[in-house]
């Protein structure tokens, strides 16, 4: 099993390659000079243009940036900003609010999707299944800034019941409003993924083996149901939390949410290089680490899958 | 479960349990405590996060701005209306608008005990000036003796008298100089800002000031979330503050800080976002802000084609013809009626090329007609244009795609194919940089968008940077020599008054010219609590802080 771990973190290496080559040329490309940007409508002298650029390295070829700026990520520095900070204390800042936002909004949605789902697809075509389409059907069809922002109005500005934006305080209470919003945008698919799921392995002949053996629904339900149909769900839910870290770029700024996506979103605008480039490449790797994660759970939830050589 | 897979899932859940646990660590910094100061009354605002280190010289953005406004003081400091009064200088004098004696104001400190003295000025300018600095205001310092652009060349126009006297020699008379020393650019730094002689970034991430506010703690500036400010008792000037401090929030969005303010999380704000400006004035019941701001907005055509990389694009602009074509645009513009419906009433028709904030602005000045909105007259003008040389192609306007202006350009454009009969339209470029790009490296082919805030309450600089021949950010090229020579009268002249009779002189010949279009002024937009009082707007669109009361 390590060994199929460490086959899968060195699949890793050309991947972060390619997405870091990849991203670094697509904003090297961007048309415009950044740092004329940073001048707003005053344009600058030429002189000093060229000294920041200078300063930025950006008046090299693009493969000696390139393969300057790979250099110093070997070594684990992710470069300097334009406002003068190392990239890497912007990653240590931004990283773990979004992160924590996004397992509070995984926990959600897995909890919403395997009771939802569960109940739907074990009453198959009753009320409760009815109602919970018609619900996902909505949700999958708002758009997710339409979602916050009636959800910050009504249950924040009008109900009082969260505070509406989160700001220096990034507590799981404060959390909490963004993190439910977020997880209504992605649990739709997982509710119906659960529930097909969930029907199928409930006509499985096992299923019926097992009542024919006397166990009751109380036991089959959650071991023999349940547990055999967890495998899709769990694809989706990791899929879910790539999606959720990338995706929460609109939520972090109608919340205000000092997390990664308005950063990036900053950064990509001005065309900050380093900070674009690090923030994906970190991207990237979560990714990578959260579908080897999936990937194991498997043989936890399916004894007849197991990683050896 | 066998052993294996108890293995393996103690590795799966050990995993995802430490990226929740790192998830959670990061999250809960502490919040500095208010050091001195009536807790109680710290006021709230929103802001955004300095795009730079907090040194005075090296932020041109308004995020680092409002809080070097804060933190420091300068020479001089502006009222509500623009008004200059002396802050940190005792006196400013001169007698040919060049040659300036500056007295500090004795007794003054910065917040690590410091004196504020004639050094604390110069060390500061000549670290701001010098080119290998690349500070991002260096431009503020080339009227002085020595500036050089092109190579390292200390300031040898500022000269020390005693430790409490300095002078200032600039390259040619500047008579508003005065009035520019209230800018963040020409605020004093503490010896403790400087190593090796220059000024360090980590004082900028710690700046030491000598302001109505001091920072609340050493690390009170929480990036992307909020500074921390508190009232700094050693400040004895003009803005002593009137409530216990400051706390600045980093807004990603006008919406989340409009919804804070609804909710009572914030005390002032001074953006409104787009989507509520039809209701934020009854939302808010009297606590709404809008009015005009230091800011214009127009669009240019260039007036020199030559300078451009395809001159045929601007054939029909240039000399009698295209003088009359700009009149025949600018007055098929409905002005009014965009402003009041693509912007709710939050921007204020142009009657100039400044702003009604700035002192000696006028909006009866001659041929100000231009500017309303009169399509017979326009016809006209465009068939006389016609019968030198018959219009052909289309008229475009570009501008940056992700600055929201689609909206007012499809107007204005709309405005001017009904009225003239043509084919206009907008012209997206993806990326405020693209944009500046193509403009500065004269490559764009269309009109374009074009905009001006002033850093310092003064018509010459709504005026100088952008229409005199060569200007730093004339984009269209424009060049009259008689204008240039009203400009450099006004510039020349002592008495403020008296130069702003020169500067309206000269802006009558742009109202003939239009090297740019005036469409409007951008207003400032903002709203308080129901519990803050006191609450003025400056003349920069920045609240008065120090001014508001709590509770």
């Amino acid at each position: 099993m390590l060994y199929y771990i460490g086959r899968r973190l060195l699949q890793a290496i050309p991947v972060l390659l390619g997405t870091t080559f990849i991203i670094y040329f697509m904003v090297f490309a961007m048309p415009g000079d950044p740092l004329l940007g940073l001048f707003g409508d005053k344009a600058p002298n030429p002189a000093l243009l060229a000294r920041l650029q200078e300063q930025y390295a950006l008046d090299q070829p693009f493969f000696v940036q390139y393969l300057n700026y790979l250099g110093n990520l070997v070594q684990g520095n992710f470069g300097i900003s334009f406002s003068g900070q190392p990239v890497n204390d912007i990653l240590a800042r931004t990283f773990p609010v979004t992160l924590k936002l996004a397992v509070i909004a995984i926990f959600i949605e897995m909890v919403l999707a395997l009771t939802i789902g569960l109940i739907s697809g074990l009453r198959k075509g009753g009320i409760f299944d009815a109602t919970a389409l018609v619900v996902s059907l909505l949700l999958i069809s708002v758009p997710i800034f339409v979602l916050c922002f009636v959800g910050q109005f009504f249950f924040a500005v009008q109900l009082g019941w969260f505070s509406p934006t989160v700001g220096s305080d990034t507590s799981f209470g404060k959390l909490l409003l963004p993190a439910i919003v977020l997880s209504l945008f992605v649990v739709a698919t997982a509710i119906r993924l659960t529930r097909a799921s969930v029907i199928e392995t409930a006509n499985a002949d096992f299923v019926r083996t097992a009542y024919s053996k006397g166990l009751s629904r109380r036991r089959v339900v959650p071991v023999h149901i349940l547990r055999n149909s967890l495998i899709p769900v769990t694809t989706q839910l990791g899929a879910d939390f790539g999606l959720l870290i990338v995706g929460a770029t609109v939520t972090e700024g109608i919340f205000n949410v000092p997390g990664v996506g308005n950063t990036l979103y900053q950064a990509v605008i001005r065309g900050e290089r380093p900070t674009v480039v690090s923030f994906v490449t970190v991207m990237v790797l979560l990714y990578l680490v959260v579908n080897i994660l999936i990937d194991l759970l498997y043989a936890v939830l399916d004894p007849r899958i197991r990683y050896v050589k | 479960m066998n052993l294996r897979k108890l293995g393996l899932a103690g590795i799966a859940l050990a995993a995802a349990g430490t990226l929740a646990l790192s998830g959670c660590a990061g999250g809960g910094g502490s919040t500095p405590s208010a050091g001195t100061g009536d807790t109680s009354a710290i006021i709230l605002t929103n802001g955004s996060e300095p795009q730079n280190p907090l040194i005075p010289t090296a932020t041109n953005e308004v995020g680092g701005g409002k809080i070097l406004d804060a933190i420091f003081a300068g020479l001089v400091s502006y009222g509500a209306d623009g008004s200059p009064v002396n802050d940190m200088a005792e006196s400013i004098e001169t007698t040919d608008s060049q040659n300036y004696t500056i007295k500090v104001k004795q007794g003054e400190k910065f917040s690590n005990g410091e004196e504020v003295n004639a050094d604390s000025f110069i060390n500061a300018w000549q670290d701001g000036a010098l080119l290998s600095n690349g500070r991002l205001n260096s431009y503020f310092f080339e009227d002085i003796e020595g500036f050089s652009y092109d190579v390292d060349s200390p300031l040898t126009g500022l000269a020390k008298v005693d430790d409490y006297t300095f002078t200032v020699a600039l390259s040619k008379p500047r008579s508003d100089f005065p009035l520019a020393l209230g800018y963040s650019a020409y605020y004093p730094l503490p010896a403790a800002a400087f190593e090796n002689g220059k000024v360090t970034d980590a004082f900028g991430e710690n700046p030491i000031g000598n302001g109505p506010y001091k920072l609340a703690s050493e690390g009170a500036w929480q990036h992307n979330v909020k500074i921390d400010l508190v009232t700094n008792p050693d400040y004895n000037g003009v803005r002593k503050a009137q409530n216990g401090g400051l706390t600045i929030t980093f807004y990603a969005t006008g919406d989340a800080a409009y919804a804070d303010l609804l909710a009572g999380n914030v005390d002032v704000i001074d953006q409104i976002p787009d989507a509520n400006y039809a209701t934020f004035e009854t939302d808010l019941e009297g606590r709404a802000i809008n009015q005009p701001a230091a800011v214009f907005q127009s669009f240019t055509i260039p007036s020199d084609a030559s300078a451009y990389s395809d001159p045929s694009a601007f054939q029909h602009w240039v000399g009698e013809e295209g003088k009359l074509r700009r009149q025949a645009l600018s007055m098929a513009i409905n002005r009014e009626q965009i402003t009041d419906v693509i912007f709710e009433g939050t921007r204020t028709p142009a009657k100039d090329f400044t702003s009604p904030t700035i002192a000696g602005w006028s909006d009866s000045l001659k041929g100000e007609s231009v500017l309303e909105y009169n399509p017979d007259e326009a016809k006209k003008l465009w068939a006389q244009a016609d019968a030198i040389s018959p219009f052909t192609g289309s008229f475009q306007i570009s501008y940056n795609a992700d600055g929201g202006h689609q909206g007012w350009v499809d107007a204005v454009t709309n405005s001017v194919s009904n009225t003239l009969g043509i084919q206009a339209s907008g012209n997206p470029i993806p990326t405020f940089a693209e944009a500046r790009t193509q403009i500065t490296g004269k490559t764009i082919k269309t009109a374009f968008r074009t905009g001006w805030q002033a850093d310092y309450p003064s018509l010459f600089n709504f005026l100088g940077p952008l229409y005199a021949t060569n200007a730093s950010s004339n984009d269209g090229e424009y060049s009259n020599p008689a204008f240039d020579s009203l400009l450099n009268e006004g510039a020349a002249t002592a008495d403020l008054g008296a130069a702003n009779e020169k500067f309206q002189e000269a802006q009558e010949i742009l109202l003939q010219d239009l090297p740019a279009i005036p469409l409007w002024y951008s207003n400032v937009t903002g709203g308080y609590a129901a519990g803050v009082n006191n609450v003025q707007f400056g003349w920069n669109s920045v609240p008065l802080y120090y001014e508001i009361t709590k509770g």
